[in-house]
């Protein structure tokens, strides 16, 4: 309060680490772990790099191309593109339980339009990307119009697609329609040079979020919608807007993960995705430091959470050790980086963050 | 009570804003019953009344964000239907709300800007909105850190100042101020009413004040309504009234409904 203007004119941003008293070895421990929760991205891309170099080490099948990629496009990759739609949901205060199901039943409506239907391939791709955008859009009707919170929305219409994959497949995997597959290799395959399709389309659809979330209108009015839902009401933000919207940028997500999986396994499975699916993606925002609160998140936060979790899956099974003990570590990743958010928040409510 | 005004006594062809027979219910609860009131160009209009007379309910309805249940609202000698919050805004009339509406996790200058960012298609001026803000509340006298921190990590005063300052700088030929006094310190008080009075010399802007301070509004304002039991039941010129005439009536109202529960009693 008693800076001058000059001074104030020179101040870009907070200092980090907020004051800490010279000498005071508390005050320095609090200043290390407040820089360690503020620069959350930093402090997730360092775990990711020590568990790669970590695994390794252990054995050198891990930096092997084909399990790179693997790591990459057949394990992370889901998980970011799911984290993306998350991580804007929960940032404007919601959340989407059913998109594990829309990566279930987008490969199976392609396949239908396709071998029964005798649609076109690129309008049955289109179509089946389509139904991620109607499923988000009905559950924007249910949650926002219809004010059930998204939690008990998404798990009913989570069920009712797991129900209708399920009926009309008679719960039986089939395999890509062969006219499909020429295409579906950009998708997603473990051939060749296209066994990085479907990480870069993670990367691109990272990339394009990134700054929708952060330099974009659209981007801030879900924060403000996520941070005080009133406040962003009375300033005009079409709140209706924004949340139909993540749900349906949510439900895209899930069925162009379900294309890419159904693309990249080469067969098209009821059992894939589902909550696990789903889990992964929430998983992965929460580890990249997004509040369950609303409010604040970030799209590379999430990338990086996605890599650490595929990392730590992918280890497990090339080193040999029993996949068992895996859950253990990320429950524990996520149980950390919750107690960091929720330290964060303090912090700021403090004033100190 | 005293002066009970007809509907829009008083008013004149050159009032920026009519308010006539307004009224509004929250289920059970009346929030505002017969509702009338005029604004003149350049005029200063204090509103006061009571904890849950209604202030904030009618300031709601006239910046778009909720919709009277009967009623007309006049402005430049029109009729208008305010549809949202935006279209209030299209039309001129800017509100402080009394929760100011800022967002803890935007930076003062995006909260600054909230939905009427500066945008070079499809990305936010981050620059130029910053370098206004900043501007804007050095003009103002606002002191602050930075415009980059979060809200969250301003004092009361800062954050009702920053509010203040976006619908001052809103260029709104009709300011709705909330409580714009609430939390602020003698000085920071003193700051905003010297907006006030700026704007009022300038004559452009018209502003409805809603305060508890009546000695502090008193100073700036025109002229003065009093809001009780979703009715305005006193309007006066601020020359012609005072503190103690005001604080009189609204105590001589709580007496009143006092004895009458008693009574029923
Ligand atoms: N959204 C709402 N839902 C239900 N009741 C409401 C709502 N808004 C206001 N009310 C009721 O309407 C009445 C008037 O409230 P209002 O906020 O307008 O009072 P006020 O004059 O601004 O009071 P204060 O001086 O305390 O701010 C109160 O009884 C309040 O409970
Ligand atoms: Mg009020």
């Amino acid at each position: 309060m008693s800076e001058t203007a000059e001074q104030r004119a020179n101040v870009v941003g907070p200092p980090p680490g907020g004051p800490a008293k010279r000498g005071d070895p508390l005050a320095v421990l609090r200043k290390t772990g407040g820089l360690f929760i503020r620069q959350r991205e930093a402090t997730i891309f360092v775990v990711a790099v020590l568990l790669l170099v970590y695994f390794s080490t252990k054995s050198s099948a891990f930096y092997g191309q084909s399990n790179v990629s693997n790591l990459l496009s057949g394990i992370a990759a889901p998980f970011i593109i799911i984290a993306i739609g998350e991580v804007l949901l929960l940032i404007c205060g919601e959340i989407d339980l059913s998109v594990g199901f829309v990566v279930v039943f987008a490969p199976f409506l392609m396949h239908y339009l396709i071998d029964f239907y005798g649609v076109p391939v690129i309008p049955a791709i289109l179509i089946s990307l389509l139904l991620g955008l109607v499923v988000g859009w009905v559950n924007g009707f249910l949650t926002v119009t219809l004010g059930l919170p998204s939690f008990i929305t998404t798990l009913g219409t989570g069920f009712i697609l797991l129900g209708l994959t399920l009926t009309t497949s008679n719960a039986e995997p089939v395999n890509v329609p062969a006219a499909a597959q020429s295409i579906g290799k950009f998708f997603g395959s473990q051939n060749g040079g296209y066994a990085w399709s479907a990480i870069i389309w993670a990367v691109i659809l990272v990339a394009i979020f990134h700054v929708v979330l952060t330099r974009t209108r659209w981007g801030l009015h879900t924060v403000a919608v996520g941070g005080n839902l009133l406040g962003a009401r009375e300033s005009g933000i079409s709140v209706a807007r924004i949340k139909y919207g993540s749900f349906m940028i949510c439900g895209l997500m899930g069925a162009i993960v379900g294309l890419q999986t159904a693309f990249y396994d080469n067969t098209i499975d009821p059992s894939a995705g589902g909550y696990p699916a789903m889990f992964y993606g929430v998983t992965a925002a929460v580890i990249g430091g997004t509040a369950m609160l609303g409010g604040s998140g970030t799209i590379i936060g999430a990338f990086l959470g996605a890599i650490v979790l595929a990392t730590l899956q992918d280890g497990f099974l090339i080193t040999g050790v029993s996949a068992n003990p895996l859950d253990i570590y990320i429950g524990g990743a996520i149980l950390i980086a919750m107690i960091a958010n929720v330290q964060l928040a303090r912090r700021q409510a403090a004033g100190r963050g | 009570m005293t002066a009970e005004p007809a509907a829009a006594a008083g008013a004149q062809d050159g009032d920026v804003l009519r308010v006539e027979h307004v009224s509004k219910r929250f289920g059970a609860v009346t929030a505002l019953t017969d509702v009338n009131l005029h604004l003149a160009k350049g005029e200063v209009l204090a509103l006061l009344g009571d904890n849950g007379a209604g202030k904030s309910t009618l300031l709601k309805i006239l910046c778009g964000f909720q919709p009277p249940d009967t009623g007309r609202i006049v402005l430049n000698g029109e009729e208008v239907t305010l549809k949202s919050v935006d279209h209030a805004r299209e039309l001129g009339i800017d509100a402080v709300y009394q929760d100011l509406a800022l967002i803890n996790q935007l930076s003062v200058y995006h909260n600054m800007y909230l939905n009427r960012e500066k945008v070079r298609w499809p990305f936010l001026s981050n620059r130029v909105m910053r370098r206004e803000a900043r501007e804007h509340l050095e003009a103002m006298g606002v002191n602050i850190p930075s415009v980059d921190v979060q809200v969250a990590r301003l004092s009361g005063g800062q954050r009702q100042a920053i509010a203040v300052a976006r619908s001052v700088y809103s260029d709104a030929k009709i300011l709705l101020l909330d409580e714009p006094l609430a939390a602020m310190g003698v000085k920071e008080a003193a700051m905003i009413l010297d907006l006030v009075r700026d704007l009022k010399e300038h004559g452009q802007v018209s502003v409805i004040i809603i305060a508890h301070n009546y000695g502090q509004v008193l100073e700036v304002c025109d002229r003065v309504n009093l809001l009780q039991q979703g009715q305005i039941t006193f309007d006066k010129k601020s020359s012609e009234t005072s503190v103690v005439e005001l604080t009189n009536l609204v105590v001589a109202e709580y007496r009143a409904a006092l004895e009458a529960r008693h009574r029923s009693a």
